[in-house]
């Protein structure tokens, strides 16, 4: 059986948006800036997309800057807030301390350059407390940074209380959106959200295209100087099959997205408990409020690395947040965030689901994931240390 | 290009001498659970000769594979021989690890080491 449990790393592309960026490669393969015909039917491609996208989420479609992804949109984001903030003499900003590395480590250059940052605690659910939110906020606050939805333990941030907080202390707010969008609804009026980030590749689309969506008013900063594309505010020719192909995945995923939710949260669940029943385990972050398709475990005794090779051997691509996997020392800093102790960090693993994941397939996970660790632990020192009692169980 | 190197993956699906020796005259154990791999080992000497060698690993696939191949570049060997064992030969048996996973390799011979010093000094004693 092959199984892709890794779909907050990418997703699939699906034969609508593969359908949908074809035409723009082979026929009308013209520059959008290019007067004639073949420049111009590529501009109004581009203009209906905008506006398509701008209408799953509840924007305007000016109010939409395609990027070549999530991390882009990002640090765009970012640096325009901080460009603002400075003009007005703003130098402080509230984030949460398990963001994307994009959000983190933009935020480490801003530091650099002067700016204070207050990362809120996420606590041991995985949620930002909207009160702690509210007090980080200073005179001086040009900028909160939280995303919609966590991209390791998948658990779903308030959005609409933090945006409404911000809009009452006239504080721009921003979300990476990166693995909520085209799975959850999202009204960025309603939410009140000033600046949200998005990437193609997390609902079905391709690789190496994404948006900004930047509220009327909120001025963007240049990443890339150029061309007037986009408004001037990110030059480079258009990737206008990538743009159409993201507009088709997340009209897709928008028409479909109430029903592939509710399937998929009972998978998650049948995932969550069938895994739960291995001794020593722990779900990594709150069991209700995390997306559909996520799944996040911590089991005792082993470590990640080996679980994820012995899954790819079955046929089941996951991924883990052991040091490992990420080329460091340290294990995943989102873990750390919730209060995951290293020895147990180090022993995660992160399956997230897709739209077209069975029933049959969960099981086969389950029994999967139930004779590998016990496998692994068979040949622990770590484990035989905890069965004899030398080392105190943590989970 | 794989991650590992196809021996690298034969030593991890297949390890050989996994396990526990009850009555070992050495036994030596590395690393921590903090950064994510321990390697403890086991030695049966008889007349200075490694007659049997066991190791349980807590770790990576290249944590897991140089642990087995370090065990079986010393079993049946001299204790004199087995001293000499570096962490570059046992990554060379495996074909090479990537290089930021080089440490494996060095946890390795650290722990056969570690097990030999136990057994000297468990000499040294009796």
């Amino acid at each position: 059986m092959q199984i892709y449990a890794d779909n907050a790393a990418t997703t699939r592309m699906s034969r609508t948006a593969i359908d949908a960026m074809l035409p723009y490669m082979e026929e009308i393969y013209g520059n959008p800036s290019s007067l004639y015909s073949i420049g111009q039917r590529a501009k109004e491609a581009l203009e209906q997309a905008r506006s398509d996208i701008a209408a799953v989420i509840g924007a305007d479609p000016r109010e939409i800057t395609f990027t070549s992804g999530g991390s882009e949109a990002d640090n765009q984001a970012l640096l325009s807030a901080a460009t603002l903030g400075k003009k007005q003499g703003k130098l402080h900003i509230v984030s949460s301390a398990f963001e994307h590395h994009a959000v983190l480590h933009a935020l480490k250059r801003l530091e650099s350059e002067g700016f204070e940052v207050t990362l809120l605690p996420v606590h041991e659910n995985g949620i930002v407390d909207v009160r702690e939110m509210e007090a980080a906020l200073r005179e001086d606050t040009c900028l909160v940074t939280i995303m919609t939805a966590n991209n390791e333990i998948g658990t779903l941030q308030p959005v609409r209380e933090i945006g409404a907080v911000c809009r009452a202390h006239g504080v721009p707010f921003h979300t990476d959106a990166v693995q909520a969008v085209g799975h959850l609804p999202i009204d960025v009026k309603a939410d009140n959200i000033d600046l949200l980030s998005a990437s193609a590749h997390k609902f079905h689309g391709p690789k190496g295209v994404g948006f900004l969506f930047a509220r009327r008013g909120v001025r963007l900063t240049n990443l890339i100087e150029g061309g007037a594309q986009e408004r001037g505010k990110r030059a480079g020719t258009e990737n206008v099959s990538g743009i159409m192909a993201m507009a088709a995945a997340l009209k897709e995923a928008a028409a479909g997205m109430a029903e592939n939710a509710a399937r998929m949260t009972a998978l998650r669940d049948r995932l969550i408990a069938g895994l739960s029943e291995i001794p020593h385990s722990a779900l990594n972050g709150d069991a209700v409020r995390r997306l559909p398709g996520n799944v996040n475990f911590c089991f005792e005794g082993i470590e990640g690395e080996s679980l994820l090779l012995l899954l790819d051997d079955k046929g089941i691509s996951a991924s883990s947040g052991s040091a490992c996997t990420s080329g460091s020392l340290d294990p995943s800093h989102v873990l750390l965030a919730i209060g995951r102790v290293h020895d147990v960090a180090h022993g995660s693993l992160r399956l997230s689901l897709g739209e077209d994941a069975t029933e049959e397939e969960v099981d086969y996970i389950i029994r999967s994931v139930r004779e590998i660790v016990e496998y692994l632990r068979g040949f622990s020192p770590v484990w035989r240390d905890l069965q004899s009692g030398k080392t105190p169980f943590i989970l | 290009m794989a991650l590992y190197s196809e021996k690298v993956m034969d030593h991890f699906r297949n390890p050989r001498n996994v396990g526990v020796i009850e009555d070992a005259n050495g036994v030596g154990e590395v690393g921590n659970a903090k950064c994510g791999d321990i390697m403890k080992m086991y030695l049966k000497i008889e007349d200075e000769i490694i007659k049997d060698v066991k190791f349980e690993t807590f770790g990576c696939g290249s944590a897991i594979a140089s642990s087995s191949m370090a065990t079986e570049l010393i079993k049946g060997q001299p204790v004199s021989e087995a001293m000499k064992l570096t962490n570059k030969a046992v990554a060379e048996a495996l074909d090479g690890l990537p290089d930021y996973k080089m440490h494996c390799s060095v946890l390795a011979e650290e722990a056969i080491r570690s097990a030999l010093d136990d057994y000297n000094r468990r000499k040294g004693e009796g």
